[in-house]
């Protein structure tokens, strides 16, 4: 919101230049109308906004490709479900709780958001694009957040709890904690720093996959009482790759978006440097997952290498713009250190995480949070601290209150029976690979 | 009659058939199975956490031949599927009761 506030500024005094014959070689040199910023701003929330859409895609196919067989159909239907929960809870009260009339407090106006009529094209004077985009952008966000518990909690969950679920965090919950620092509320006051949302979104997702996953309790089989852990491969390789590469396309949007402005050259290179650095961070993730993979187990982990990409990008979503490339593949690197250790050390303490999604997004997102002041002079190490905290805490508590509420009414885990049976089995009645399945007749 | 099963190795199926069928075997049954015998498995390791695969793909023939041809069947097997690494595979004959060719109905010698 900052960045919107100054970038009008110099469209006012450029729009001023722009009056005059465009004779003078000027340092500033007339920019385009304020309309034309309109359209340029609308256009990278719109874009932005769509890709950050197609990472719902992204996280389908990662998760489908990391669960057995018997629950892929399941998975595809939670993550369809969960964007299109998403869309509706952000229309309903989900926006404007997180941005009506915050005003420095920690929370918004909870009714349903509206746009102007078809045709009358109103510019939001304070801000300069058009209303519907920006609701469009911030949506996706609010939907991403649900796709990382997606993945966590897989292979042991019930279709209408999770749901229910995800309409209190896309409701109400992300709304909240985004109200503090996007919203403009008590946090963004205080200077906390989240450029695209490494605790508004991945902590957040992050926190609700972990208390998910401690209560609902680890998949039947994979942690003996000797200590020993039994892996349960994923079935599609190739799809938990796909998922990750369109994850990391998606993040251009994520990202790049999340400049908020596009209508002036400054504002063109800012989004681009926010590309180079978005790329940077995740292929240094990836690469020193190659490197540390090989040396401790002899062997390079695809799995985890893909989730190296993810820790990468989730490292830098909190400051893309000012890192020089050597800090953005620093801390993109340091992303890859996460998952390497982060995602065995979890089982040690027997909290299954099908996907890694904790150590991706709520590890790195800390990390990449913390790490601002480090090339954002403006942010300090003890706001960012606050502002983790702050938002941990919260989503802990209620995530854990709901995630219990759940389990103590209707109930939020099938039965041992059902588990070992699958989830399409059991709660969605078709197979994924219906040639190749248990049960089903075989088809020519 | 003898029905002679044999395990391979997978990637020695094209030249046993070969092998088969120089031998004058004029029909065959092929399964895709998993086993082990004293090759055991072999360890992996899948994000951090270690995993035995005991099975490992094989491929399972099943040929019927009048009693007279299984030695020459046997060692034509034999050579055909040996690598000389441990894993090669087994070959088992058991006697075969009847046999019968649908289409036609013949039995016993004729039916193979």
């Amino acid at each position: 919101m900052d960045k919107l506030i100054s970038t009008l500024m110099l469209a006012l005094t450029a729009a001023g230049l722009a009056g005059a014959p465009a004779l003078a070689q000027t340092a500033a040199a007339p920019a385009v109308s304020m309309d034309v910023q309109n359209i340029f701003n609308t256009m990278l929330f719109l874009i932005g906004g769509f890709l950050v859409m197609w990472m719902a895609a992204g996280f389908a196919m990662l998760e489908a490709g990391m669960v057995r067989s018997k629950n892929v159909s399941m998975q595809c239907l939670k993550n369809i479900a969960l964007y299109s929960t998403a869309g509706i809870m952000f229309w309903v009260i989900g926006y404007n709780l997180m941005y009506m009339n915050v005003g420095g407090g920690f929370f918004g106006t909870p009714t349903p958001v509206s746009f102007p009529e078809a045709g009358k094209g109103v510019v939001d004077k304070a801000a300069n694009y058009a209303a519907a985009s920006d609701w469009f952008f911030q949506m996706v966000f609010c939907a991403t957040t649900a796709s990382i518990v997606s993945g966590t909690v897989a292979e042991r969950i019930k279709i209408w709890p999770f749901l229910i679920f995800v309409v209190v965090l896309t409701g109400v919950l992300y709304p909240i904690t985004g109200s503090w620092k996007w919203g403009k509320g008590w946090l963004e006051v205080r200077g906390f720093a989240d450029f695209a949302g490494s605790t508004l979104v991945h902590s957040v997702g992050g926190w609700a996959a972990l208390t998910g996953a401690i209560i609902i309790g680890a998949r039947k089989g994979r942690y003996q009482s000797n200590g020993g852990v039994v892996p349960f491969p994923g079935s599609s390789i190739p799809l938990a790759t796909l998922g990750t590469f369109i994850l990391w396309l998606g993040w251009f949007g994520f990202n790049g978006g999340s400049q908020l402005a596009l209508g002036t050259v400054a504002n063109a290179a800012d989004v681009a440097r926010i590309f180079v650095n978005t790329n940077i961070a995740a292929a240094s993730g990836v690469i020193v997952v190659l490197v540390l993979t090989q040396i401790i187990y002899k062997k390079v982990d695809v799995t985890i290498a893909l989730n190296g990409a993810l820790a990468g990008l989730v490292s830098i979503t909190a400051e893309p713009l000012t890192p020089s490339l050597w800090v953005a593949a620093f801390v993109g690197g340091i992303g890859g250190v996460i998952v390497v250790f982060g995602v065995p050390m979890l089982d040690k303490l027997k909290i299954d995480d099908v996907v890694g999604a904790i150590p991706v997004h709520l590890v790195a997102g800390i990390w990449g949070t913390f790490i601002v002041p480090l090339s954002n002079k403006g942010a300090s190490y003890g706001v960012q601290l606050l502002g983790i905290v702050s938002i941990g805490a919260f989503t802990i508590v209620t995530t854990a209150v709901l995630w219990y509420a759940l389990k103590f009414t209707i109930g939020v885990r099938p039965t041992e029976e059902e588990e070992m049976a699958g989830m399409d089995h059991t709660e969605v009645g078709i197979e994924a690979y219906p040639e190749f399945g248990s049960g089903a007749p075989r088809v020519i | 009659m003898k029905l002679i099963t044999t395990i391979i190795k997978p990637f020695k199926l094209d030249a046993v058939r070969e092998a088969l069928t120089a031998a004058g075997v004029q029909g065959m049954t092929v399964t895709e199975v998993k086993g082990y015998g004293r090759q055991q498995g072999h360890t992996e390791i899948y994000r951090g956490a270690e995993y035995k695969v005991n099975f490992l793909p094989k491929v399972k023939i099943e040929i019927a031949v009048p009693s007279q041809q299984a030695d020459t069947v046997i060692e034509s097997i034999k050579n055909s599927a040996q690598t000389g690494q441990i894993g090669d595979g087994k070959i088992f004959v058991s006697s075969v009761e009847q046999a019968i060719r649908i289409r036609t109905g013949e039995a016993g010698d004729d039916a193979l």
